[in-house]
């Protein structure tokens, strides 16, 4: 018999992928802010940092600027990887268990 | 370097038409898959992620952060990259906060959300206005850049610029609905995305494709202070506020958002994000070279006696590096990208005219098919010939706050709502209202009294305001409104529903 939206809410399954879910988004999103802030932050208090040479002329700051769009498109990657692999997997689940 | 910049020139119009012919040649093909609401409204959730991630891309790359970014580098070096990775860092929060629970939740737009427990007609009333004022300040800014670009590259009067991207747009969403508008922004979208990988890649060449070699001749030409961070950080919270703007303000841009319901599922959706993260990302990672080959190859002077604000900077590098050829096939891009953005706008609004006001509150949900369709074409006309009448107004007019104002507008009024509702049991009818009016209106009135406006528009002497981008506190303002409001007094009916929508948040069941 199929269970109520209530009953299913309220199970301990659904209540586990919710917080998992949540966990990875605000985890996620908090590296997010570090390296961005990060960044920003370093643009208007470490510019002799930035400014430092890496090779003949390229410096830290193009280096870093660069790193903030590969590292964000990565974290954008993480969290594929993990919803495709362990959020759709454990959803399937949960509608099979609860819902059939 | 003498440019034909400015004038007619036999190639830009001939690329431009091509682009015009095959893509009236799409809405053609698109007018006769375009009956119903969903299929009007969300191409028949029938585009795929890899489609959506590109049509999203062509969606959010406008002519302002191709021409302008590439400029603002050209000429103020390293600041201008600091402006490129504010534009990308709000796709992975859109993924990891939204993305996935709007295309569960909603149908057509972003107020479907929204009002999911709570009393329609209010939320999408505040909805719909909230999200209407961000999508005309983003189409006047769009509308008076087209006018003047396009006056820059082809010579044409700006009114004139600004009825054909008027019509031509009007003609694509008017007739082929969201299916013809999809595949205008993937068509834009290869072409921009081409186009400034030819470039960058040509103007390497003349460096031996060697970074270092291109910021060395940087460095020699003009000064060291090209490659460091310079004034554009000064006021840590102005900063870190516009970041706050950049990065939220894309959870609340209505054309955006509605593009997630033109996909089957939240697996789809998920796909789009991380292809428009990719293609968005690699955009912002080789424009600022072509800014940097800009300066190096042709040159900050021509630049900017061509145009002081360095807007052709990138038009410039084409035409010295590959002719004018090149240069009209790169003028004929950045037409097809403001044309593809103002598209996406309009049909933006007209569902919100439509779907939330005229279909949910005016008839409560009770109309046919046709006449919904008939009423979202009414609509599509209405914001068009309002956005081309705004433009003309605007005519000369300094807009570059518009941008600003519409992130602000975007991440205060309507951002908080969303999320809100989609996370917190208790929001309410009330406390999600008056969030998107606090939010609209206090970011509204601080741009006003900030310098960018009471300044540098009004010409007053001091701001009121002392902040350019004023999203941290207006943001704030909505979520403290929705939260107080909404503890004040609680509605056990919609903390009832919220089990329903967690379930469809979650697990997508019941999704449209």
């Amino acid at each position: 018999m199929a269970k109520s939206a209530k009953e299913i809410v309220q199970s301990e399954r659904f209540r586990d992928l919710m917080r998992k879910r949540w966990s990875v988004s605000i985890i996620l999103t908090t590296l997010l802010f570090i390296i961005y802030y990060g960044y920003i932050l370093l643009c208007g208090y470490g510019k002799e940092f930035l400014g430092m040479k890496v090779g003949v002329y390229t410096n830290y700051g193009i280096i870093l600027g660069v790193l903030v769009i590969v590292l964000s498109w990565a974290l954008t990657g993480i969290y594929v990887i993990w919803a495709n692999n362990v959020y759709d997997k454990e959803v399937d689940a949960i509608k099979k268990e609860l819902i059939k | 370097m003498e440019t034909t910049l400015g004038q007619v020139n036999a190639s830009s119009v001939l690329f431009f038409l091509v682009f015009i012919c095959i893509t009236l040649g799409i809405t053609y093909w698109a007018a006769k898959r375009t009956k119903t609401t969903k299929e009007y409204y969300a191409a028949g959730r029938s585009i795929t992620g890899f489609q959506n991630g590109m049509a999203l891309a062509g969606d959010y790359m406008s002519a302002a952060s191709f021409l302008g970014i590439a400029g603002m580098v050209s000429l103020r070096g390293y600041d201008g990259m600091i402006y490129a990775t504010g534009w990308l860092v709000g796709w992975p929060a859109l993924m990891f906060l939204i993305a996935e629970p709007l295309r569960n939740l909603g149908k057509y737009t972003f107020a479907d959300v929204v009002a999911y427990r709570l009393n329609q007609k209010p939320i999408r009333i505040a909805a719909a206005v909230g999200g209407i004022l961000v999508l005309l300040t983003y189409a006047i800014g769009q509308m008076v850049g087209a006018g003047n670009l396009i006056k820059l590259m082809f010579g044409l009067p700006y009114e004139v610029a600004v009825l054909i991207v008027g019509v031509v747009m009007l003609a694509y969403v008017l007739f082929g609905g969201m299916v013809a508008t999809t595949w205008v922004q993937i068509i834009k979208a290869g072409l921009l995305l081409g186009g400034v990988t030819v470039l960058m890649l040509i103007g390497m060449s003349h460096f031996n494709f060697n970074p270092g070699e291109l910021y060395g001749a940087i460095q020699t030409q003009y000064s060291v202070s090209m490659l460091n961070p310079g004034g554009l950080v000064t006021s840590p919270l102005d900063a870190i506020s516009l970041g706050l703007a950049l990065m939220l303000g894309l959870l609340g841009l209505p054309h955006i958002l509605m593009r997630f319901y033109t996909v089957p599922d939240a697996k789809a959706a998920r796909k789009s994000v991380m292809w428009a993260t990719t293609f968005i990302g690699y955009f912002y990672c080789i424009i600022p070279i072509v800014g940097f080959t800009a300066a190096a190859l042709v040159g900050q002077n021509i630049i900017k006696k061509i145009d002081a604000g360095g807007n052709m900077a990138a038009p410039l590098l084409a035409e010295f590096v590959g002719g004018t050829p090149f240069m009209g096939f790169i003028a004929a891009v950045a037409f097809a990208t403001i044309l593809a953005v103002v598209a996406g706008l309009t049909l933006a609004a007209a569902s919100a005219m439509s779907h939330d006001l005229f279909l949910n509150v005016f008839r409560s949900g009770k109309a046919t098919e046709a006449e919904q369709v008939k009423v979202a074409k009414i609509s599509t006309i209405i914001f068009g010939v309002t956005a081309i009448l705004l433009g003309i107004l605007f005519k000369g007019q300094n807009v570059a706050y518009m941008v600003g104002l519409t992130f602000a507008i975007a991440c205060s009024g309507n951002f908080p709502a969303i999320l809100l509702s989609i996370i917190w049991k208790k929001i309410t009818t009330q406390g999600a209202v008056w969030a998107i009016v606090i939010g609209s209106v206090s970011a509204t009135v601080f741009i006003i009294l900030s310098p960018t406006v009471w300044v540098e528009v009004l010409k007053n002497k001091e701001a009121i305001f002392p902040l350019r981008n004023p999203a941290i506190f207006s943001m704030s303002l909505a979520f403290l409104a929705a939260i107080v409001i909404s503890l004040m007094a609680p509605d056990k009916e919609a903390e009832a529903k919220f089990e329903d929508e967690q379930l469809r948040t979650f697990l997508g069941v019941g999704a449209e």
